[in-house]
């Protein structure tokens, strides 16, 4: 079965629509949209990354934008993964700890400090630590950073993943997905804005 | 991972290097299942895209995603915009080497390269005219966490001239480079 596309559904795009017109003369684009999340999502191999893992932190990253669509999206999904039940409350928690605005953070020093915004440095709490484990409470702290300032990103944070127990390639795929979901949740947010001012 | 980098500290037109911070794939241990995921080959002589195939799949979906929604101009907004808000949520995000590549493609495509200029200079407050200022400010909108596009954002994409599909390119350009700045940023350094 050909899993339907997840823009559409998420954006409420209807078959013969004038969207569904508008996205179909970029059928490339749409079918890769398509293709990404599947890749994410049901990739051909979760060695690096597990499944659980990857609803884990498209929870959080969607939550993190608010509610949603796609922000519910995930949250099913990581209600339906095995174990997901049991992290729901403590992502939940964590999203209602690391809600803020952004983007924020610094620049490299020069002309362009004056621009430098401070903001939530975000860190797990102790008391879900132990629950979560190390590598799933340094995925959370670099996907908020992901999210919220991403220019303060810095070579110690690769460090710190890889001091989790992440990998190389997992941490390529944990920021594919993390980056995708970033582009995910705002095409559908502003195609529904879009429909919405058309109807 | 070169030893030597020298990390450019304002926004720039100019064409600037990239270094990974983690391990790319050596160009020797690429089969065909990478080459597949690079799309093009000639992309096997790049860190970034040597790093990123560590996921094929992943890499060719996004790659074929991103081709169609810069360089696919049939009805739709011409290419120097999409440039733009490629640009304009790129200066917003900081990321300084995504904004240097399509600030130089939003130049060549629409001949403005002061006004590109003056968005890099003073960031995306600069005055760039109405139709340019409605895509910018869409863009920023979008970028925002939580996102803050809304229905004055299509109003002034209307009043400037778009129609319905020219925005949803504006929307996808701008949505893209938020996937795409997080990587830039998040995995590598620019080094002029």
């Amino acid at each position: 079965m050909t899993t339907p596309d997840i823009i559409d559904t998420l954006a409420g795009i209807k078959p013969g629509s004038a969207l569904d017109a508008i996205r179909a003369k970029r059928l490339q684009a749409r079918e890769n949209a398509q293709k990404s999340y599947l890749s994410l999502f049901e990739p051909i191999d979760a060695g690096g990354f597990s499944l659980l893992e990857r609803a884990a932190v498209a929870t959080f990253v969607t939550g993190l934008h608010g509610e949603s669509p796609v922000a519910s999206f995930y949250r099913d999904k990581l209600a339906a993964s095995a174990g997901g039940a049991a992290l729901l409350e403590a992502i939940d928690v964590e999203i209602a700890r690391g809600k803020t605005s952004g983007p924020y953070g610094s620049f490299p020093a020069g002309p362009l400090s004056i621009e430098n915004t401070a903001g939530l440095i975000y860190r797990v709490s102790a008391d879900r630590k132990p629950g979560l484990g190390a590598r799933l409470t340094a995925a959370l702290e670099h996907a908020h950073l992901l999210v919220f300032r991403p220019r303060d990103a810095a070579s110690s944070d690769m460090k710190a993943l890889l001091a989790a127990g992440w990998s190389t390639t997992g941490i390529v795929t944990f920021s594919q997905l993390v980056a995708f979901l970033s582009f995910q949740v705002r095409v559908v947010s502003g195609l529904r804005t879009l429909a919405a001012a058309s109807a | 991972m070169s030893a030597t980098v020298n990390p450019p500290n304002v926004f720039t037109q100019d064409e600037l290097g990239w270094v990974s911070w983690i391990e790319p794939l050596p160009e020797a241990e690429l089969t065909e299942r990478h080459f597949a995921g690079l799309v093009d080959r000639a992309r096997a002589k790049s860190e970034y895209f040597r790093l990123l195939v560590r996921d094929p799949e992943v890499l060719e979906a996004r790659t074929k995603t991103d081709k169609d929604i810069f360089y696919n101009v049939a009805d739709g907004l011409p290419r120097a915009e999409r440039e733009l808000a490629a640009a304009a949520t790129s200066r917003y995000n900081g990321c300084i080497y995504c904004a240097s590549v399509h600030a130089r493609f939003a130049s060549t495509y629409s001949r403005r390269r002061d006004d590109v200029q003056k968005l890099l200079d003073e960031g995306v407050g600069a005055d760039l005219g109405e139709r340019w200022n409605a895509v910018v400010k869409a863009s920023v909108a979008l970028a925002a966490t939580p996102i803050a596009f809304g229905p004055d954002n299509i109003k002034e994409l209307r009043q400037a001239g778009l129609d319905d599909a020219e925005i949803v390119d504006v929307i996808n350009g701008a949505s893209f480079f938020n996937w795409a700045n997080r990587l830039m940023l998040s995995l590598g350094e620019p080094s002029k």
